[in-house]
């Protein structure tokens, strides 16, 4: 055996060196693709903590919006956002549940279930803005409930409503099929085991749904900006019926159409970081949680 | 007994089908209303002149009411910020698919998931505030609140659509067709390229479709940073008023039941039916073209 490699075997090392090079070139790019994203995540959350964290006071927090929204705090739009957020789930959460569980343990495939799937991701994929419109026009207009918390609620939960659905059969998918069959050899109808196999074990799940919708909803402005939310009321919200101010669209507010865009940028980051701190911090959980009922369920 | 037993049981599952056709009722309505309030525009523009007018002054006597400007706003925002969101989101996706730790793609993913969690009025705020002067100063243009800037901010809105399907399409394909192309002697690279990526094609184009889906019917973003300008844009660098932002930012102002509220409604029409097609589109494409093993290749 001679240790010499013939002219082949030198030629098709490096070939391969070329293509393991190219590789590792190609590789690199998708590395720093995925980089890019936390960067982008980081570099909005640290700027607006920083340029934020200052305004964050108590008062600013407890506050109604003092001398033509040039100071004070944002309590009114806390309190909104909140009113408008938990509204939205009351009403989505249980139509959505419901429609999950008729999609994942009744429906047998077809045409029909086809159908209300377009539907479904259809909706989701309306603008938001869209829904602004539609809910301007039906429950402003039509249903005569004016600009109104109960207006923006009802438009928020039809815009949360696929997220819901969508959180809430991958919820049911993950219950096991053994548990249903258990409970119907047992002899439970097909109701008494959804209500007390299924959905039980389901429940954490659906849960963090809930939480993932409801910062959807606490998050959007363009849906709230004709049908709930205001520029500015001093009163915190009495009846459903009430305007309100609300976080999102506040922050819109100051920053293209306030007294003075300059003079009030603290509070813009401020309400902006109340903002991303609710919304983020919902989101957060609900991962956390999340994850830790997979390894449960693993 | 039974028979009460299967006949409630039987009425729950009337009860549970007639809530799962809300969405499809919801759809439904707000077709109808923004028709109802759209369509009496018509009356005074043909349906012609308000998609080709090129003029789009809603507040001038006579107001012009051409949507051109906005729809072509709507889609070079859209189609810019795509070139930008579908590299970065089918490369993160592989990634996390294909080369990442376990470990590492359990932290990336939540990232990513927290970057869709994002309120688009804090994206538009940055937009407006860090971005537009960045850009202003360095390629001394007049404004920084421009196509580009709407562009770029609503990229980082769709990557995470485009990331996250695009991932489930390349996770689920077989690993004996990976395995298999290895074996051949291909590295990982060109197993991906010509083996992995082919089989998820479909999951990736539909991934893709609803990322452009996002852009373009996403509204905070191009009102805050888009500039506003109702013109056709010749360079990158334009202001543009791509068209939720215009309903968004004149709606408040529009006499109810004006000209210029029927317009603005009618527009809203224009833009449900682009997100519609998309929507059919991804449908589509995930329906017809699906994932079926080795045998999609």
């Amino acid at each position: 055996m001679t240790e010499e490699k013939s002219l082949l075997e030198r030629s098709f090392e490096r070939v391969h060196r070329r293509r393991k090079r190219l590789q590792r070139f190609i590789f690199m790019l998708f590395r720093m693709a995925a980089l890019v994203n936390g960067a982008a995540l980081t570099v909005v959350v640290a700027f607006i903590t920083i340029n934020g964290w200052k305004a964050v006071t108590w008062e600013f927090l407890t506050q109604a919006p003092l001398e033509s929204m040039t100071k004070g705090g944002i309590l009114p739009c806390i309190v909104g956002t909140l009113c408008l957020g938990i509204g939205a789930i009351v009403v989505a959460l249980p139509i959505g549940v419901a429609s999950a569980i008729y999609l994942n343990e009744y429906a047998s495939p077809g045409k029909l279930l086809r159908l209300i799937r377009l539907g479904i991701s259809n909706l989701a994929g309306v603008p938001s803005v869209v829904f602004g419109l539609f809910g301007l026009a039906f429950f402003v207009i039509w249903l005569k409930m004016g600009v109104s918390i109960i207006a923006g609620v009802l438009t928020l939960a039809s815009l949360t409503l696929p997220v819901i659905i969508g959180s809430t059969e991958e919820a049911l998918k993950s219950v096991p099929n053994t548990y249903r069959e258990a409970s119907l050899a047992l002899g439970a109808t097909r109701w008494q085991t959804i209500y007390r196999v299924v959905l039980p074990a389901a429940l954490p799940g659906i849960l963090t749904g809930a939480i993932l919708g409801l910062s959807r909803a606490a998050g959007e402005t363009a849906p709230i900006m004709f049908t709930a939310a205001v520029f500015y009321t001093p009163n915190l919200p009495a009846s459903p019926f009430d305007k309100i101010m609300a976080l999102p669209y506040h922050v819109y507010v100051l920053a293209t159409a306030g007294t003075n865009i300059e003079a009030t940028r603290p509070l813009q980051y401020g309400t902006s970081l109340v903002l991303i701190v609710l919304v983020l911090g919902m989101n957060l959980a609900a991962i956390v949680w999340r994850a830790r009922l997979r390894k449960k369920m693993k | 007994m039974t028979n009460i037993r299967s006949r409630t049981d039987k009425s729950v599952r009337i009860f549970f089908f007639s809530v799962a056709l809300a969405s499809i009722a919801i759809l439904f309505m707000i077709m109808i209303f923004l028709f109802m309030e759209g369509i009496p525009i018509f009356k005074k523009i043909s349906i012609y002149d308000f998609i080709f007018g090129k003029f789009w002054y809603p507040t001038s006597s006579p107001p012009d009411f051409g949507i051109l400007p906005l729809i072509i706003a709507s889609i070079a925002v859209t189609l810019v910020s795509a070139a930008i969101s579908i590299p970065l989101g089918v490369m993160t996706a592989i990634y996390l698919a294909e080369l990442a730790h376990r470990r590492i793609a359990e932290l990336i993913k939540p990232v990513v998931e927290l970057l869709a969690a994002l309120p688009s009025v804090v994206i538009g705020f940055f937009g407006m505030v860090i971005v537009a002067p960045f850009l202003q100063e360095t390629f001394g243009i007049p404004t920084g609140l421009n196509l580009f800037n709407a562009a770029l901010m609503l990229s980082f809105m769709s990557v995470p659509t485009i990331c996250s399907i695009s991932e489930d399409a390349i996770y689920s394909v077989p690993v004996a067709l990976k395995e298999g192309s290895l074996a051949l002697g291909a590295t990982h690279w060109e197993t991906l390229i010509r083996v992995i990526i082919p089989a998820s094609i479909s999951g990736i184009s539909t991934a893709v479709i609803l990322g452009m889906s996002r852009a373009i019917g996403e509204t905070m973003v191009v009102l805050m940073v888009a500039g506003g300008a109702a013109m056709i844009p010749e360079s990158l660098f334009d202001p543009v008023r791509p068209m939720p932002a215009s309903i968004a930012a004149e709606m408040a102002e529009a006499p109810f039941r004006g000209d210029h509220y029927y317009a603005l409604f009618a527009t809203g029409i224009v833009l449900f039916m682009f997100t519609m097609l998309f929507n059919v589109i991804a449908d589509h494409v995930t329906h017809k073209y699906r994932q079926t093993g080795e045998a999609s290749l």
